[in-house]
This record gives structure tokens, sequence and C-alpha cells, in this order.
């Protein structure tokens, strides 16, 4: 979580000690996309937002026949947490899952701006 | 061999018939006193098909019951489902009845489903074949 909040409230990349950081938190973020289970997950989250683990698991099945086991989905669930690409929040004995788009908004930044700088 | 009975595990037998009954609107078949436990051999129909397959509300006091279906409420899971010929009619319906959906109506496909609480320590699932 560390990681999601310099990316989401980080700017500059002027100090090293606070880079090496900004880094390791993007890592996340790049290695959590890479896995298209992962991809289709956001997919379905940005579709509708807040679902169960069953109903990520039901539309993955049913929608896209990814034969994932409920235990797969959960730990690729855990590794879009990690990334702060997915939030959950528990709602008495219901706990639902909500996408979280802010990593994604820094991460092209430094070679946007670049572009931006040169035009 | 045949299905004649499936049960539900409800922790209050009489909140489960008023909700089965009045608010799923399924029709009371037995309700037969058991021991002295105040345990009742209570099962619904759906009065759509009043002979077909009854459904036992059944009391959830094993001591393995509450954290089996704490573990499946968790993770949004239905152990039991309904056929319905319109889910989203039948989720506004009961919407309006003051039922909490734990999943809105969706489309998958060759099936629509809805998840929604009994209020007995369950989710439902409801589908509508397509």
């Amino acid at each position: 979580m560390i990681g999601k909040s310099l990316l989401a409230y980080h700017r500059g990349v002027d100090d090293a000690a606070e880079h090496e950081r900004d880094t390791a938190g993007e890592a996340d973020v790049f290695k959590a996309l890479a896995d298209p289970t992962r991809r289709k997950i956001l997919d379905e989250l940005a579709e509708r937002d807040g679902q169960t683990l069953f109903e990520i698991c039901s539309r993955l099945a049913m929608k896209h026949r990814l034969g994932s086991s409920r235990q797969a989905i959960s730990q690729h669930l855990e590794v879009l947490t990690g990334a702060g690409l997915v939030t959950s929040r528990r709602e008495g004995r219901y706990k639902f899952h909500h996408i979280d788009t802010r990593p994604l908004e820094r991460l092209t930044d430094r070679w946007r701006n670049r572009e931006t700088k040169e035009t | 061999m045949r299905i004649n009975i499936t049960s539900v595990l409800v922790h209050d037998q009489s909140e489960a018939l008023r909700f089965y009954t009045e608010v799923l609107g399924f029709v009371k078949k037995h309700d037969v006193p058991i021991g002295e436990t105040g345990g009742r051999w209570l099962t619904v129909v759906s009065p759509e098909n009043p002979t077909g397959c009854e459904l036992l509300l059944e009391p959830d006091g094993h001591p393995a019951a509450k954290p089996w279906k704490d573990a499946l409420v968790n993770d949004g899971i239905p152990f039991t489902q309904f056929e319905v010929d319109d889910v989203r009619a039948e989720f506004e319906r009961l919407r309006g009845l003051g039922v909490r959906f734990t999943q809105e109506p969706a489309d998958m496909g060759t099936v629509s489903v809805a998840v929604f609480d009994d209020t007995c320590g369950n989710l439902i699932q409801i589908i509508q074949m397509n």
C-alpha cells in the first residue's frame, strides 16, 4: 500500500530514495497487468464495480470460459490488491471488490511528459 | 430413484417460513413437530409446481453449520438456486420488498443470474435460462 500512495500522490522524481520506492510500486502494477486473467478481472470490475468473489468467478467462467479455481482467482485478487488496483470492502457479512485506477494514472507520465516537452 | 427434497439450513424456522412464503412466494407443504427439541419437519413448494421437489427449512444447529455458512457468504457463494422466468423482474419485485442483493442481475451468456440474502444466513441464486 506504500507503493500505491506514492503512485497516487508522487509527482516528481527528484529524490533518489523516493524514486526507488516509486519504481517498486510501478513494478507491482506492471506485474499485475501482465497476466491476462487479471486484466479480465479488471475488465469485469470496470463493467460493474463492487463484486463478490463469487460474481467475479462466475463472470470469468461463464463469459470468458476461464476455468480458474476460486483459490486461483483469490490469489489474482491479492496481486491486484498489492498493486493498488483493487480494494476490498466489507459490508456486514459480505465482502465486495472494487477497481481503483489511480495507480494507472501515474504509470506512463514519465514518457508522456517527455513527449509534451519535446512538442 | 427421484429427487424429492432439498434443504436450506436456517437459524430460525419460523422466520424462515415467513421469508420463504410471504416474500419469495412459496407455499407451506408439511409442518410436523419433531421430538422435544422444538424442531419441525417444515417444507415449502413452488405454487407453480406443488407436487414437485420440496424445500426443507432445516435448523442449522449443528456446530459445523455456522462456520460453513459464514465462509460461503464471505465469498458471496450461493449454495441454493431457484429458477425464474425473468430475473430482472424478480429482482425488482424482491428489492421492492426489502430483499438485499449481493449480486444484481447479470447476463452471463446462456443464463442471467442474481444473488440475494435469504435473511436466514444463506445466499440464494436466481437464474433465468436465456
